[in-house]
């Protein structure tokens, strides 16, 4: 057992316990118990919104996978990654204040109450909410997974009690404190994200004996590595720009993210956290894949990519310091693993069993649903991570994609889009989920199609989808109420 | 209702504004990152110059870019976003329930 490293380890849990309690207690007395189990009540500042959307945001794959493809790959995989500085600013100006006022007047707690009121249709409802349970749940596992591997290497337990310490880390707050403990979470996790990966970037750059020798030593082993076209020379400029979708604009149709873009307070709120998330995930991401290739000629020779942070942290700081750094990719996952959570569990009680199995179920029993819910969805996480799939990043991509392909178009025409209607929605996510998975498994066989990401194609086809049912079958220009729609007619 | 229904559209034209307003920051995003990135990376890795230590496209695309990048949102933030009410005024209740009535 190393101390050193486990004891701030320790610390972090013990600091997002205490923080999971007292949110719950301000639960108890607030009155809605669903806008506040699942959205806090609407009322969170700059601060909290920017961090818990990077947090949310930025998951194991910023922390492990991505820096240890850099590892491997060289500088093409930092600019690939630098696609992501946009979803700082990108989700909350597209979205924007339209969703918050929209959202507002629908009484939306989830992202699907907003499809829900703006296409009535059930259809649009019940295949949003199987998406995003199939989908998110994958998500989640990986990073259960992640999580789970990150404690091993740190703590030298086994990977099932590893997996089983942060089930009930997670589950613990999640289930007792909900959105609010989740983003109050969020934000110190954020921060810990923030300053643990700028120490460690200065870290590597000392132990590395400075910028010129770096780049002399990665230029000895392979000159493509600090090319834009990857240590192979065969990552394209194509590919690489198709990542401004998959993770750069497409991070709009996430309702993990979507649904935090309708929780603040007000104009200012978001403002602020539209500087402070560029900032936050601009400068998280380019330190950490600096980090990843850096540590190359620090210490070749790692296999695992995965491992490269957790192992680079070891080998150029102090234990107690590395301790406090490695909280940093615990914490992305942690505050990842959360959201999704909480998410997938909002789609199972909200839009499913309020909507169509009990709708006049009382407060009492919503609350043991809710929180039921949630804890069963963190158990079969754990039972499926316990013998988990070998490529965390991928899996996790997949996911991402796939939501993306389903809900770019309903999210973003439904707000912009007058003759934006049902038919449109349904034949654009039936479109973009089903190409999504033919030219996922079409890339696997015979290489990428057309040399871009999975997720580029489905998106424009979805688009076109969208737009031509929605002229073929025309409904009449939709008008948005005027009024919050519980007090209207 | 009438009074109700401009104010309603007044507040969407800021929203709708902003929202283009991200499309831009996305574009000269790309463009910025996608230019210094493949216009100067794409010779051969002997023979690039060097900037501040870095590669020269690394310093321009990655390094100044995403500085640049702050800097715009910073000013969007600070002159073009507009402070807005995002809950419905009260009064205008008050209208629809005597309408209702």
């Amino acid at each position: 057992m190393k101390w050193g490293v486990i004891t701030p380890l320790l610390i972090l849990l013990a600091i997002v316990f205490v923080v999971g309690m007292w949110s719950s207690r301000k639960l108890d007395k607030s009155e809605g118990f669903l806008s506040d189990y699942f959205l806090g009540s609407r009322e969170f500042g700059g601060l909290l919104l920017a961090m818990t959307m990077v947090a949310t945001y930025a998951s194991a794959s910023s922390f492990l996978g991505g820096p240890g493809a850099a590892y491997s790959i060289g500088f093409g995989w930092v600019l690939l990654a630098m696609t992501q500085v946009a979803t700082g600013y990108f989700v909350l100006l597209i979205l924007g204040k339209k969703f918050a006022i929209i959202a507002r007047r629908y009484n939306a707690i989830t992202f699907i109450d907003f499809l829900k009121e703006r296409y009535k249709s059930t259809a649009v409802v019940l295949i949003s909410a199987v998406s995003i349970i199939v989908f998110l749940f994958s998500a989640m596992a990986a990073q259960w997974v992640g999580g789970a591997y990150l404690i091993q290497s740190l703590t030298g337990v086994s990977y099932i009690g590893a997996l089983f310490i942060f089930t009930i880390a997670v589950l613990i707050y999640v289930i007792v404190g909900g959105f609010r403990a989740v983003v109050v979470t969020d934000a110190v996790q954020g921060i810990i994200m923030l300053v643990g990966t700028l120490l460690l970037l200065v870290g590597v750059i000392i132990a590395g004996g400075g910028l010129s020798n770096l780049f002399a030593d990665l230029t000895a082993i392979n000159p493509n590595l600090i090319s834009p076209f990857g240590a192979d020379g065969n990552l394209t400029a194509a590919y690489v720009s198709s990542y401004w979708i998959l993770v750069g604009v497409g991070v709009v149709a996430l309702p993990q993210i979507a649904v935090r873009a309708m929780s603040y307070k007000d104009s200012k709120s978001m403002h602020r956290a539209i500087l402070i998330g560029t900032v936050v995930v601009g400068t998280i991401m380019l330190s950490m894949h600096l980090i990843g290739v850096f540590a190359r000629p620090i210490m070749p020779g790692i296999e695992v990519a995965d491992q490269v942070i957790p192992l680079i942290a070891l080998e150029v700081l102090p234990p107690w310091l590395a301790g406090i750094l490695l909280a940093a990719p615990l914490a992305a996952i942690m505050s990842t693993v959360d959201s999704l959570l909480l998410m997938v569990s909002s789609s199972v009680v909200k839009d499913v069993y309020i909507n169509y199995v009990k709708p006049d179920a009382s407060i009492k029993q919503v609350k043991s649903v809710s929180m039921g819910v949630t804890a069963i969805v963190g158990i079969v996480a754990f039972l499926l991570a316990i013998s988990p799939p070998d490529l965390l990043i991928f899996l996790n991509l997949f996911a991402i994609g796939g939501l993306e392909s389903a809900f770019m178009w309903p999210m973003i025409l439904g707000l912009y889009w007058k003759y934006a209607n049902k038919s449109g929605a349904l034949a654009s996510m039936v479109t973009g989920l089903g190409s999504y998975i033919a030219i996922h498994y079409y890339n696997q066989a015979y290489g990428d199609l057309l040399g871009v990401h999975t997720v580029t194609v489905p998106v424009f086809l979805s688009l076109i989808v969208f737009v031509v049912f929605s002229l073929l079958f025309k409904e009449k220009a939709y008008e948005f109420p005027t009024q919050n729609i519980r007090k209207g007619a | 209702m009438k009074k109700n229904e401009k104010k309603q559209e007044w507040r969407f034209a800021v929203a709708n504004k902003e929202a283009l307003i991200g499309c831009g920051l996305v574009i000269i995003n790309f463009v910025w990152w996608y230019g210094f990135a493949y216009g100067l990376g794409s010779k051969p890795p002997e023979e690039y110059t060097y900037v501040l230590g870095f590669p020269a496209w690394i310093f321009f695309s990655l390094i100044l870019g995403t500085l640049v990048m702050f800097f715009l949102v910073f000013l969007v933030v600070k002159f073009l976003l507009t402070d807005i009410p995002l809950e419905d005024e009260e009064e205008s209740n008050e209208e629809d329930e005597v309408m209702n009535l």
